[in-house]
Parts: C-alpha cells; structure tokens; sequence
C-alpha cells in the first residue's frame, strides 16, 4: 500500500463556514461534476423515472443501467428478495441494447443537467469491445463504467472480474477503443480486491468504482426452495456498508486513480464515511427504492457536513480518516 | 405524477381473519385510478423495501385513500399494527389500472379471488351507471370481505374454497354457472385464477384484463425486479419482458404468458 496523505489540520479547530462557501465540484477522469453524488448501475434505469420525483440536473451524474451490444432477457423470476437491512437481486442485467440506448434513452440523458455515465456489461471481452466501440466519441456521454461482474464462460464460469489477467487486458481493450475516460466496476466477490484494482489501474483505467453486490443466497423453509429463480443473488444495501468501506479504504491505498465508493449509501453521514475512506465520489443504488429523493438529500448533507467542520472543498474529504 | 409522502393514517380496522382495512390521508387520492396501487413503506432498518398494495377506493374529496390488504409477512404485519393517527410513508400513484373507458355501455365481469378483489370493489364504483357490471368473487370460506359493498353496486357471484358459501369451487367454476354473457372481464387474484380467466375469456371470444402480480422492489420501473413474460417484444427492454410495476399490473389477456 501506498502511504496515505498526512493529516495537517484538526478538523476540530476548524472555524463553521457557510454552506454556500464549500465548493463541492469532484473531478472524475477530467470530467466535472457538481457534486460527489452519482446513481448507481441498476438503480436508477437511465434517469426518466426518477425524473418524476427531482431535478436531475442536481445530481453530480447518472450511471445508467448496464448497456450490452444487444438485448438481455434477464434471469426468470423471483428476481428481487428482501433480506435484512438490504436486499438481494438477480435481475441479470435485462437491458434493450447499445442501440435503443443510443437512440431512445441518451438524448433524454443528455438534457438531464448532470453528467452521464454509461455502464457496460457483457459476457466475454468482445462483447464489451463491441458497445465501448458504439460509446467511443458520442457526444453527452462522459464516461464509460465497465462492468466486469457477470459470469463469463471464457474463464471457466468464474466472473470475469475476478482474474487480474483478464480484467487488465479487458480495462486495455476498453481503453484503446474510447474516447471517454473509462471506470472499471470491481466486484467485491474476491479474496484482495487489490489486486483486482492494481489490474485496472495497469491496464490503464482512469477510476475504479466499488463495490459491486456480494454474492448471496436465501432459502424460503415453508416450500425448501430458493427464494430467487436464479438461486444466488447480488446482496445490496446498508448490510454491506461496512465491508464497502474497508473496501474502498483498501483499493484507495493501493492505486493512484480516483475511487468511487458504494455499497450501502443511504445517509449524507454514509457517504461522507466513504469520501474519508478514500472515495472521490460516491453511488448511491438501493436506497433510491426507499426515497427517491435520497440522492440530492446526501448531496446537501455533504455540503452540510463541510461547513460544520469548516472544510471548503470536498474534495479535501477524500482520504482524510487518520489513524487512531 | 408520482410522489413519496408521509400519509396520515385515519383509521384501520381488521375486517376477516388476516385482511385489514386502511385508510390514509394523502395529497394525490384524485390521481388514482382503478388498478393502480401504491407503495406502502415499513419502519425502521432492518425491512426497507415497499410493499406493493393496490387501493380499494379513492375520494378526491376526502383526500384519501383505502387499502385492502392480506397480513402475509413482516412487513404486512407492521402495516396491521397502525392505528388513527400513525404516519406512515406512501408512494403512489403507480402503475396503470384497468382501461375504464373500453368498458363504457359494456356487459362487464368484474373477476377477484381473495386478496385480488379490492381493485374490482374499485372498478364496480368506477363503472356504476356506465356499464352493466357482474362481480365474482372467491374467497376460502364464508370469512367474506368486501362482499356487502360490492353488492350494493353490482350482482355478485359467490365462490368459496370450502363450499360453505355460494358455489363450492373456484370463481371461474362461478362464472360458468352462471353462465352470463360478457363484453370484457376485468380479473385479479392468484396465478392460477388469472391462468383460466384467459382459458375462458378466449373461449367464449371475450377480452379480458388481468392485474399481475410479482415480486417488488422499487416500484417505479427502474430496477427490472417485477417483469412478467409478455407475448410480443416489449418496448422498454425490447426483449419479451414488461414490467408489472409500470406497464403492469393490468395487461390485456393474450399480451402475458400465464402458462
């Protein structure tokens, strides 16, 4: 691990500001957003249903639901299970293709006011080549988010974010075919997701997002059957917080690109425990199913939280946990 | 439009074994059309997914609207114990309900079994004076709910899984007893009972409405949890998909795989 910036100032002895003092721009592979708050994958589809409930254009970006070259049925139903403080999905990334996307669904993102993330998914690498292909220099597209969770058939039915190999010669060929700066979404389903991140990082990608869901499993006892068609699910929400941010904490001492932090979002108080974990930025993905309008809530909370401890950029969260 | 609130409850009462009777104070009752439900949010950090209930009855007026639902969980559960007073967090309207304009000036059977009958309760109200509306509805046993107030708007043919009321068997086997003939049905309930409301409805040449039902999670159409298989491609994710929450839950017969 690298060494991690020293602290100068007690926060503490720091004098209140005023809210409207805090600058609480990020800037993510060169590209500005007006506040740390990002959408998650798959939570948020790509913006219009959430559009009935807040202004868009006061989210730092939008990551759309995972787009693939063509269209994904998805996995059969029960898709969706509640589980303690979270919940678990295997929706199997259902998605019209990078076609319709382009054609139906970006020009709304592109009016939305915030930046615009495309996420992209596939089964082997090809797969991913083929829409980051149809991505490279659109415009209204500001970043690419790489998704290399799915199972892939190639390395043995393991998901192909699971094999540094594979995930640094996948975040090269994205690399080499897009305009946008390129994130690389982590699974935390691996022994060091280090490791996984010092991949990316080699293969030349501008920030690594995490966590992606921890696999999991529930069983109804009444029928002795799997709650979930699929059998295992994505566990998501406040029930993985805490391993998201020792995550995040890891990977963010161990690559010099910038981290986005999710997993379990929920709060302003959440998020700002990211940013001192390392995260640059941070997605918010279940909590938009219990309070739509949750994202720009935590976006006023950070500002809030700022002015408190008399910080003026948010940007000077980003690592700041000290030792004890 | 759709929108998230804290909704006052006004009164709640158990009205047969496991069903309860709500009624909430919210801003958008005048939104809400027959078919339509709402998202109903439990307490606290352990259980935070809504719980899809469709609504029994809307009074713009009044400003409220009435929840007929099936204690069948935690989260259900949770709802059972409000009382006048409470507050509880609401988002609705959601999703699309039953096409009330095709059924104008028609003979209309209005089909529920057990917890799917308080959208047709909203529909017999909606449809009063509009069209000549017939209602079956099947319960387990004579435990009825509702049964008086669809009465007072319509025939009702009576099912009851134990036979101690009406025709011992399904609704369906109600229907065909009855042997009345029908412009277009209107269904909600159980799998099973949507599956031969199409047998029948295609039988006897008679469009049909059924209200779906599938697991939830956020209600809204963004998280693809709640899809049902659809006959023709569907326009959101163009494979044969549709999302119960917002294509849904009412979907023409012959546009959803029942099998």
């Amino acid at each position: 691990m690298t060494e991690r910036k020293k602290q100068e100032t007690d926060p503490a002895k720091r004098a209140v500001l005023k809210k409207e003092e805090i600058n609480t721009e990020v800037v993510i592979a060169g590209v500005r957003l007006k506040n740390p708050v990002i959408t998650a994958s798959g939570t948020f589809g790509c913006g219009r249903e959430y559009a009935e409930f807040l202004d868009l254009g006061k989210l730092g970006a939008i990551t759309t639901k995972g787009i693939a070259a063509v269209p994904w049925e998805g996995n059969r139903t029960p898709r969706v299970a509640e589980t303690a403080s979270g919940m678990l999905n295997a929706i199997g990334l259902e998605n019209p293709g990078v076609d319709v996307f382009l054609e139906r669904d970006l020009p709304f993102l592109k009016n939305a006011g915030c930046g615009v993330i495309v996420n992209v998914c596939g089964h082997e690498p090809s797969d991913y080549y083929r829409v980051v292909e149809k991505l490279n220099g659109v415009e209204g597209i500001d970043l690419l988010e790489i998704n290399i969770s799915c199972p892939n058939v190639k390395a043995g039915g393991l998901s192909l974010g699971t094999d540094p190999k594979t995930v640094e010669e996948v975040t090269r060929g994205c690399k080499e075919r897009a305009s946008q700066g390129v994130i690389m979404k982590l699974t935390p389903n691996v022994t060091d997701i280090r490791e996984i991140a010092r991949a990316c990082e080699a293969g030349g990608a501008d920030a690594v997002s995490l966590i992606n869901t921890l696999t999991g499993m529930k069983i109804d006892i009444e029928k002795q059957t799997f709650v979930l068609a699929n059998r295992t699910g994505g566990l998501s929400g406040p029930a993985i917080k805490p391993v998201a941010v020792r995550m995040v904490y890891e990977v963010s001492g161990a690559v010099s690109v910038p981290v986005i932090g999710m997993g379990g979002i929920s709060s302003a108080e959440d998020a700002v425990e990211f940013l001192l974990a390392g995260a640059s930025a941070v997605s918010v993905g279940m909590a938009n199913f219990i309070n739509p309008y949750v994202t720009l809530e935590i976006a006023e909370g950070i500002r809030d939280y700022c002015a408190r401890h008399g910080i003026s950029k948010v940007t000077e969260l980003t690592g700041r946990v000290k030792g004890r | 439009m759709k929108r998230k609130e804290t909704a006052r409850v006004i009164s709640q009462e158990r009205i047969s074994g496991d069903i309860c009777s709500l009624v909430l104070s919210v801003t958008f009752a005048g939104d809400v059309s027959a078919g339509q439900f709402v998202s109903l949010f439990p307490h606290g950090k352990e259980k935070l997914l809504p719980r899809p209930i469709s609504v029994c009855a809307a009074d713009a007026a009044a400003g409220t609207i009435w929840l007929v639902y099936r204690v069948a969980g935690k989260g259900t559960k949770e709802f059972s114990q409000l009382i006048r007073g409470d507050e509880v967090e609401v988002m609705g309207p959601l999703g699309h309900g039953f096409p009330l304009e095709e059924a104008r000036g028609k003979r209309v059977l209005l089909i529920g079994g057990g917890i799917g009958i308080p959208p047709l309760l909203f529909c017999a109200k909606a449809l009063k004076g509009s069209a000549d509306v017939t209602a079956a509805a099947g319960y387990r046993s004579d435990s009825t709910y509702l049964l008086e107030e669809l009465e007072a708007l319509c025939d009702v043919l009576v099912s009851t899984d134990d036979g101690s009321m009406g025709v011992h068997g399904t609704v369906l086997d109600a229907v065909r007893a009855d042997g009345r003939k029908a412009d277009l049905i209107f269904a909600c309930g159980p799998r099973v009972m949507l599956r031969a409301v199409k047998e029948y409805a295609a039988e006897h040449g008679i469009r049909a409405y059924v209200s779906m039902e599938e697991r939830m999670a956020c209600g809204v159409g963004v998280c693809l949890g709640c899809v049902c298989t659809t006959t023709a491609e569907d326009a959101h994710s163009h494979v044969h998909n549709a999302r119960v929450c917002t294509e849904g839950p009412v979907f023409a017969a012959e546009e959803v795989d029942l099998s």
